[in-house]
């Protein structure tokens, strides 16, 4: 079965640094697949260059068989690849509602339809509906997060790139925001998840992939690398 | 009293005009990080259409609100062309480049547009059609509110309240949003950004233009660097407002011009041109990111 995103030995330079040396992985539809790593590792270079904000120096980055890393950021959503990017990318500045909207922005289905997915979200995250009409900067952490997430759910993505959702999240907040990354895939979204936190992220994946220095170094199921000792040492506090 | 209120409404009229300019200036602004120095050539270039397409409509000499209503919407459709076409050849392909180089471009845009107008209309002065005959509409006591301020304040309300609902309720006005705040995530929306700073140039060349017209009805003399002086105010306005800041800008404005039709109408009109930087000067010492505005403005 071919891969539903195909990242083939991608190199992606900042200038004269070399960022991503030449990372290659698969994700297959259903899937939660995350790339663990340290800071500074590669891996939202790895996001951000799958969703366009980055062209690679050489390598590709295919989705259903067709190359898209010479795309526009714009037109690889239109694709159903949505990012919740890192530092989740909430527009402060605009209500929690109007985030929701934007990430409804490419579609061209009916109102209706739009309405159902909102229904979905606050299924999901009942705070979000509780919150439509605050400007979003106002929200908590957590709660950009899950506005995070809910935006990029609103575009009805086909895979989901989640940049960090943990991070800077009390420990029962990660908890439910992982809860609802693995219901979220067990829904049907296949998702690429990007983690600092190891054992959370392993946890919920079928596969994961370790960053270091723009390089992959090691990969395997996400139950394996749980045990992994080499994984264990770096990234799960021995 | 009386002086006092028509000095009110005088600085209103004033400010409202410098408001449809200063708009330009802080969306684009907002959007790009870019001040567009061409822009107060747009509504040079405004007005101009207005003098031209009042003459090819053959109204120069048929006042009334049909002719004034024909050119100002001929005048805001040719300058959403102009900045658009601005944007396209000058803006877009310096958008990997450094800040500094869009901002020289925009200088040299300017001069260019200026001085493209010195060849094509000439230098000297000409003197704005009659498209609409100035009366007195209303008096409170010794006060007058003639058509002209009335046309001014009711076309720059009318267009500021379209300018609102796009910006506030409509989809190309929350993606316009989005991008001010962060264009890469717009863009990870599926937002178009490319788009969003065409139409931004679109609607900030339109309101100039609006500018432009109301400005020829009411004080009737136009030359190709008439945008240089109000230009510069409407640009302080903004600043002032809080570069960025849509509602800073008409705040700004309306400041502006209270201020400067107070200095002339109470006898220090050598000072009028002064007071403006006086006042941005003061302003800023206190409030370095302007009055509405929140982030700090990037030193150019």
């Amino acid at each position: 079965m071919s891969a539903l995103l195909d990242v083939k030995n991608v190199r992606v330079k900042y200038g004269n640094i070399e960022a991503l040396k030449g990372i290659s992985f698969t994700v297959q539809s259903g899937e939660i697949i995350s790339l663990i790593g340290a800071n500074g590792a590669g891996k939202s270079t790895t996001l951000r260059t799958i969703s366009g904000l980055l062209t690679p120096v050489s390598g590709e980055v295919v989705w259903q068989g067709k190359p898209i890393h010479h795309m526009k950021p714009h037109d690889i959503v239109k694709l159903g690849l949505l990012q919740s990017p890192e530092g989740r990318g909430i527009f402060a500045n605009l209500s929690v509602l109007e985030n929701l909207e934007m990430g409804a922005y490419t579609r061209k289905d009916s109102k209706e339809a739009i309405t159902k997915d909102l229904e979905n979200v606050y299924l999901l995250f009942p705070r979000i509906k509780e919150r439509l009409r605050q400007q979003a900067g106002t929200l908590s952490g957590g709660e950009q997060q899950m506005l995070a997430i809910s935006r990029a759910l609103m575009g009805r993505p086909k895979l989901l790139l989640l940049d960090e959702p943990s991070l800077g999240l009390a420990p029962q907040i990660v908890e439910t925001i992982f809860s609802i990354i693995k219901k979220i895939n067990s829904e049907g979204t296949t998702i690429l998840l990007v983690e600092q936190n190891a054992f959370q992220a392993l946890k919920i994946s079928h596969r994961g992939y370790v960053v270091e220095t723009g390089e992959i170094v090691l990969s395997g199921k996400g139950s394996d690398l749980l045990v992994d000792p080499k994984v264990r040492e770096a990234y799960l506090g021995g | 009293m009386e002086a006092f209120l028509q000095h009110i409404i005088n600085g209103v009229s004033l400010g409202s005009i410098y408001a449809l300019i200063a708009l330009g200036y802080t969306m684009v602004y907002g959007i790009l990080q870019l001040i567009n120095f061409a822009h107060s050539d747009v509504y040079m270039i405004g007005a101009f259409i207005g003098f031209y397409s009042a003459r090819w409509l053959n109204v120069s000499d048929a006042p009334g609100y049909g002719s004034f209503f024909s050119v100002l919407f001929i005048a805001m459709i040719g300058c959403s062309i102009l900045g658009f076409t601005i944007e396209r050849l000058a803006y877009r392909p310096l958008r990997k480049a450094p800040k500094l180089n869009a901002l020289i471009t925009a200088i040299g845009v300017s001069l260019f547009l200026e001085y493209s107008g010195q060849i094509v209309f000439g230098a000297t002065p000409q003197v704005f059609p009659n498209i609409l005959e100035d009366s007195i509409v209303a008096t409170f006591g010794e006060v007058r509110v003639t058509k002209f301020d009335a046309t001014i304040l009711i076309t720059t309300f009318a267009l500021m309240l379209i300018l609102r609902h796009i910006i506030q309720h409509t989809k190309l006005g929350k993606a316009m949003r989005a991008t001010s705040f962060n264009g890469p995530w717009a863009s990870l929306m599926g937002i178009n950004v490319d788009r969003i700073i065409s139409m931004t140039f679109v609607i900030g060349s339109a309101l100039a233009a609006a500018g432009g017209i109301l400005v020829g009805i009411k004080y009737p003399k136009i030359e190709p660097l008439m945008g240089v002086m109000i230009g510069l105010k409407a640009f302080v306005a903004a600043v002032l407002g809080g570069i960025g800041n849509i509602a800073g800008a008409v705040l700004g404005a309306l400041i502006m011009g209270l201020a400067e039709e107070f200095v002339v109408g109470y006898g220090a009109s050598t000072y009028r041109d002064a007071l403006a930087f006086g006042i941005l000067i003061i302003i800023l010492l206190f409030k370095p990111a302007g009055l509405l505005g929140k982030f700090t403005v990037e030193k150019v």
